[in-house]
């Protein structure tokens, strides 16, 4: 089965990742602006930070058959720094029609600040100029609250819940993300955001449609098979083919697709200038077998397919 | 007539009417009202509006770049890069700091686009105040971007000192890039060039690693006695394209040292003098 995961922060992974989620199966993925795990002190180095998704970090991932996309936008934590907030709004414009900038994210809040609440509408008004859809990111603590701030600030800005995409959901938030018309998605990320038996029963409960799942993978102790693991329990759980394909990679490209920037035939069959420059194509899909799920690993246990 | 004429001839010949419109219209725009936001638009729209096609070019396209700009060679370039390229071209006349707004653009760029606004370096004005810039281009990780700079481009033989050029001419045998593209390859060669190549060569061999036949195209001029030795060497036990490679190289030396290993690929040298064999057949690149 070919999977889509819609978040990952490719920049702080090895490069075995990508070989491992390759063999797994992972045809594309979307790497969305976010916090370095430390703050940044000044706009040059965001600047570098954008270049670096749409240059280097989608050069790294075609050479292994994987099509990289992304967001661009400025995440809740820094924009607590005005004067680092002002200066990226600056540079956005000129990095958001960037080939393969498929939204606006991630953006929405942290701790809820007056800052926070600034820029996340200043960047639904960008989304909405540029028609760009749109990745928020719900906040760890006060998440319910959050949650439902966030749609409602989209709501009042004009933002159609068709073009967003509210992630990091968990049991407490889906009813009224899905309720309201947004996309849904979850991060199957160990211990602090979802795991993917607790997945595996929403999709159960819930079906597919406006669902998707993401791995998050980042600096952290984070899964990159994560997509990847979940779409094979829910196979092994009897979930039926076509919520799984939904959710692990249809939804996803409906979504983000929604940009004209990202369409299934990117990877199906590339254009040879991509070929040439970018994308070394996927030989494991176009010999027709089947990708394997797990494969060894020089590092990391691989005994259990769970997530906790 | 012009490279940025011509340009603008072939795109219309090959684009849909509604394409070849907007492009009409953004030049225009930037003509008549020339400002960083609007050239920044049609840099950012041209994929979008004009899709990212082969530029269809005919041999008699090419001898016509050849004559309104020396060695300008558009062989692979895309319908989105053209456009970008005239874009900023037509630009730059008007620009009073385009350098440094050129570094600006290629600092922010996507590899589609930074691949297009190197390979428009034949075509900007102020081409020495680029040269920095370039050299940024040739620091690059991305082999494409690195032969946007280096390949079919008369620019690195005209604006690059010998540092950069020996430097330019290492890192592509180092990434695995063909050297037979790189316009001025014998007439820049040069000594310091040869001695580092021929330490590289020795790298490898002591590596077991393969070496590039090309290598030996920039060696062969300038060949001391320490070459002759690796020519010997090369001669004895490489392989048959290493052994063209030879008699390749030391046929663009005079001195009368190279004669007796000449005389030990003679077919080979043969081949040369009779012009059926040449770095350009060696390499597979016609």
């Amino acid at each position: 089965m070919m999977l889509i995961d819609p978040h990952a922060h490719m920049t702080s992974r090895a490069t075995e990742d990508y070989q491992a989620m390759a063999a797994a199966g992972v045809v594309a993925l979307i790497e969305p602006a976010f916090w370095l795990g430390q703050p940044r002190t000044n706009v040059g180095s965001y600047f570098d930070y954008l270049s670096g998704l749409i240059g280097w970090e989608r050069f790294r991932a075609g050479q292994f058959g994987i099509r990289h996309y992304c967001t661009m936008g400025l995440n809740s934590k820094e924009a607590n720094n005005e004067e680092l907030a002002d200066g990226v709004m600056e540079i956005l414009p000129r990095f958001a029609l960037k080939e393969g900038v498929v939204a606006i994210g991630e953006i929405g809040y942290d701790e809820q600040t007056d800052l926070e609440d600034k820029y996340f509408r200043l960047q639904l008004e960008l989304a909405k100029e540029l028609d760009l859809p749109v990745m928020i990111h719900t906040p760890h603590r006060d998440k319910k609250r959050g949650t439902s701030r966030s749609m409602d600030v989209c709501e009042e800005h004009g933002v159609l819940p068709s073009k967003v995409v509210i992630d990091h959901n968990n049991e407490e938030t889906v009813d009224e993300v899905l309720d309201r018309g947004y996309w849904a998605a979850f991060s199957i990320y160990p211990s602090t955001k979802m795991g993917n038996v607790r997945m595996v029963d929403i999709l159960r409960r819930y079906g597919s449609e406006r669902i998707i799942v993401d791995s998050a993978c980042d600096w952290g102790i984070s899964e990159p098979l994560a997509v990847a693991k979940t779409a094979q329990l829910a196979l092994e759980n009897g979930l039926p083919e076509e919520h799984v394909r939904g959710a692990c990679y249809a939804n996803a490209l409906s979504a983000y697709g929604q940009s004209g920037q990202m369409k299934e035939e990117d990877w199906l069959n590339p254009p040879a200038i991509d070929q040439r420059t970018l994308f070394e194509g996927n030989s494991i899909l176009r010999g027709g077998r089947e990708p394997v799920v797990v494969q060894e690993r020089s590092a990391g246990s691989l005994e259990s397919l769970l997530i906790d | 007539m012009n490279p940025n004429t011509l340009i603008q001839s072939w795109l219309d010949r090959q684009l849909p009417e509604s394409a070849g419109q907007w492009l009409t219209e953004q030049l225009a725009r930037s003509r008549s009202e020339p400002s960083r936001s609007n050239i920044q638009i049609l840099l950012g729209l041209a994929p979008r509006k004009l899709g990212r096609e082969d530029l269809m070019l005919r041999p008699s396209d090419h001898a016509a770049a050849d004559r309104a700009r020396h060695g300008w060679d558009p062989t692979g370039w895309t319908v989105d890069q053209a456009a970008r390229i005239v874009g900023l071209a037509e630009h730059a006349v008007t620009c009073n700091d385009f350098p440094q707004f050129f570094t600006y653009l290629c600092r922010s760029a996507d590899v589609q686009e930074a691949i297009a606004l190197y390979q428009g370096l034949p075509l900007y004005p102020q081409p020495d105040q680029l040269e920095p810039q370039a050299g940024e281009g040739l620091r690059t990780n991305l082999r494409s971007v690195f032969e946007a700079v280096a390949h079919r481009s008369p620019y690195p033989r005209e604006q690059f000192d010998d540092n950069r050029w020996n430097q330019m001419v290492l890192k592509a045998l180092f990434i695995d890039s063909e050297l037979a593209p790189i316009q001025g390859l014998d007439q820049r060669a040069n000594p310091e060039l040869a001695r580092i190549l021929c330490d590289y060569a020795h790298e490898r061999w002591a590596a077991g690693r393969p070496i590039s036949p090309e290598l030996w195209r920039c060696v062969g001029p300038y060949a001391d006695d320490n070459a002759l030795a690796d020519f010997e060497r090369l001669i004895d036990t490489g392989t048959d394209t290493e052994r063209r490679a030879a008699a390749l190289a030391l046929s663009s030396n005079p001195d009368a040292r190279v004669q007796p290993l000449k005389a030990r690929v003679r077919e080979h040298v043969l081949a040369v003098e009779a012009g059926t064999l040449s770095w350009r057949s060696l390499a597979g690149t016609g």
